[in-house]
């Protein structure tokens, strides 16, 4: 008898129309929805006819509105091929977000599909129990034509997460510590449970299935439960089926991790996993600048959380605090809620929705021996500016916290 | 078919990312400049040595990162094959996808020292040192991605379908 098989395994067998999946094979499967980015259409030739106009995204989010010449005519070959291949669903300036965070919003994307996103951060819709890998701008071709793609099966491991998450401590720093202890899972999916799983909330799952990309994982997914399904109770919706793993599904490794007594983790420069340190260990570094954003951190829940800490604070004068809402949806629930109003007050700076500053495209970049404490999802040497730089990561709340200080500082001690 | 890759070798060593061959801010640069900036981070000076045909040698999950297009930009300096101790999954896919061959390997790492000549045999996951003569045996890529290959790449591989617009 073969035994029972894993969530991502279970996607891609029924996507692949096969009973079974097994770590090893290569299988080629239909694609439930499709992103394709402003930067493509350059990069590529065009199809003469796209597989399904209804199951594709065209998303302009890197660097919106457009900073340079180069973007502008992105942009404008975005929207000639939107109009050529009749697709509908274009998400242009005034109603964008970064892609990861304005699908899910939208209900593009749902339990127990395959999203196919030519963007490396794909793997965060698994927090909605969806399977979603990043891509290249040809698999993206392949796709707009055929509808299919193939996936190598990987090994799937699992973490079981228990524990009552200790205050001042987010799901940012349950992923970090998960980097820094087992470092990264390349070419092998990784699935979340336990009660500390259960108990967290939608952004906090979008932060892990996100970050997930920083341990090169390929998918990433949480199980569809009630959380799951409140969340997508206020969006539109097709029927979707949701999965679960069998009782006797084969993980490669099965890790437990308790959080109860978890502290900040922080990521060193230039790398996430095995490079992460507690606050306490690196608390007091000078900072030039702190960045709350990116598809990791930039949902309501986040901005909220940094406003909580800014109110009847002032940023330190040396330090510029830029947050960027995901999407132009979360920008106006924070309008709405007063975050904007309590962080501009406190002399931070919230712009516009983009990916921006988290890969040193539209603005925010660092210069030359400066240091940032950031809650993008990258700390690459050079990624937000300069080669001669340092990216420091950490929760929206330690980034707040160090904003006020001026240096990076405990959310804790505020 | 895929003829028989035979080249000089260049070693990385573990997790070289897409950053090093397409840095941040050379994505603002035409696209035929950007080749110039690969590895200008970790290995200044390189871009001048590379020659066409050459094979590049690296240790684990090689390409991690984004999907931006590093598998193209080693190919326009001309390498013909990348052989690692482990390829990270986007990275393979872009490699196919662009016509780069590309195997993991263990224990290539090992096997070679800068400068080497490595032969390499896809179909069949073959890979030899023919300096010192070391035969490494790994599991040859699977059909469909050998026919991506053979093809060029996905860009031919669709124009032959006729599925492409010729001009936009
Ligand atoms: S926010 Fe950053 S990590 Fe996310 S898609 Fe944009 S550039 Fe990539």
């Amino acid at each position: 008898m073969s035994s029972g098989m894993t969530m991502s395994e279970k996607i891609l067998a029924r996507h692949s129309q096969r009973k079974e999946v097994r770590t090893g094979d290569l299988v080629e499967c239909d694609i439930s929805a499709a992103v394709v980015l402003e930067i493509d259409f350059s990069l590529f030739p065009w199809p003469r006819k796209v597989w399904d106009p209804d199951r594709v995204w065209l998303v302009a989010d890197h660097a919106i509105p457009a900073p340079t010449i180069t973007v502008a005519n992105d942009l404008v070959r975005l929207r000639q091929f939107a109009r050529k291949a009749g697709i509908k669903n274009l998400i242009d300036v005034g109603r964008h977000g970064i892609s990861h965070v304005t699908l899910s919003e939208r209900g593009a994307i749902l339990p127990g599909e395959i999203l196919a996103n030519d963007d490396s951060h794909t793997a965060a819709v698994g927090a909605l129990n969806c399977a979603g890998r990043g891509m290249g701008a040809l698999d993206m071709l392949y796709i707009l034509c055929i509808g299919r793609t193939w996936f190598p099966v990987g090994p799937t491991v699992r973490f079981i997460v228990d524990g009552k998450m200790p205050p001042g401590v987010y799901a940012r720093d349950i992923i970090h510590y998960v980097a820094g202890k087992y470092g990264a899972f390349p070419n092998h999916n990784v699935e979340w449970f336990g009660s500390a799983i259960q108990e967290m909330d939608m952004s906090g799952r979008f932060t892990i299935a996100t970050m997930c990309a920083e341990i090169s994982a390929d998918f990433a997914l949480f199980e569809c439960d009630e959380t799951t399904l409140n969340y997508l109770k206020k969006r539109p919706q097709h029927p979707f089926e949701p999965v679960a793993p069998d009782a006797d599904a084969k993980y490669k490794a099965t890790y437990h991790i308790d959080v109860s007594n978890l502290e900040p983790q922080i990521a060193l420069p230039d790398s996430v996993p095995n490079n992460i340190k507690t606050i306490s260990e690196v608390k007091g570094i000078k900072i030039d600048q702190a960045y709350i954003g990116s598809c990791a951190n930039s949902r309501l829940e986040d901005i909220k959380v940094a406003a909580e800490i800014v109110r009847g604070h002032e940023i330190a004068p040396w330090v510029r605090f830029i947050i960027t809402p995901g999407s132009q949806a979360t920008y106006l629930e924070a309008v709405e809620a007063g975050y904007v109003a309590t962080l501009v007050r406190g002399g931070a700076v919230v712009t516009n929705s983009t990916c921006g500053a988290c890969f040193g495209g539209s603005m925010g970049l660092i210069g030359e021996g400066e240091t940032c404490i950031s809650a993008g999802t990258r700390n690459f040497k050079g990624r937000m500016g300069s080669l001669n730089s340092r990216i420091f990561l950490g929760s929206p709340a330690v980034v707040a916290a160090s904003a006020i200080k001026g240096e990076i500082a405990d959310p804790r001690d505020i | 078919m895929i003829r028989k890759l035979e080249g000089r070798t260049w070693k990385f060593g573990d997790n070289i990312n897409t950053d090093l061959m397409i840095p941040s801010f050379a994505l603002a640069e035409p696209e035929e400049k950007q080749p110039k900036y690969c590895f200008s981070a970790n290995r200044p000076g390189w871009v001048d040595l590379v020659k066409p045909g050459d094979i590049l040698v690296a240790g684990n999950n090689f390409g991690t990162g984004s999907s931006r297009p590093g598998a193209k930009v080693l190919k326009s300096l001309g390498i013909i094959c990348l052989l690692a101790e482990s390829i990270n999954g986007l990275f393979l896919r872009n490699c196919v996808n662009y016509g780069l061959p590309a195997l993991p390997c263990p224990g290539v790492f090992s096997s070679f020292n800068e400068g080497d000549i490595a032969s390499v045999q896809l179909e069949e996951g073959k890979v030899v040192n023919l300096n010192s003569g070391r035969v490494l045996a790994t599991t040859a890529l699977p059909n469909m991605l050998l026919e991506i290959l053979a093809a060029g790449g996905i860009v031919p591989l669709l124009e032959g379908k006729g599925l492409l617009d010729k001009a936009r």
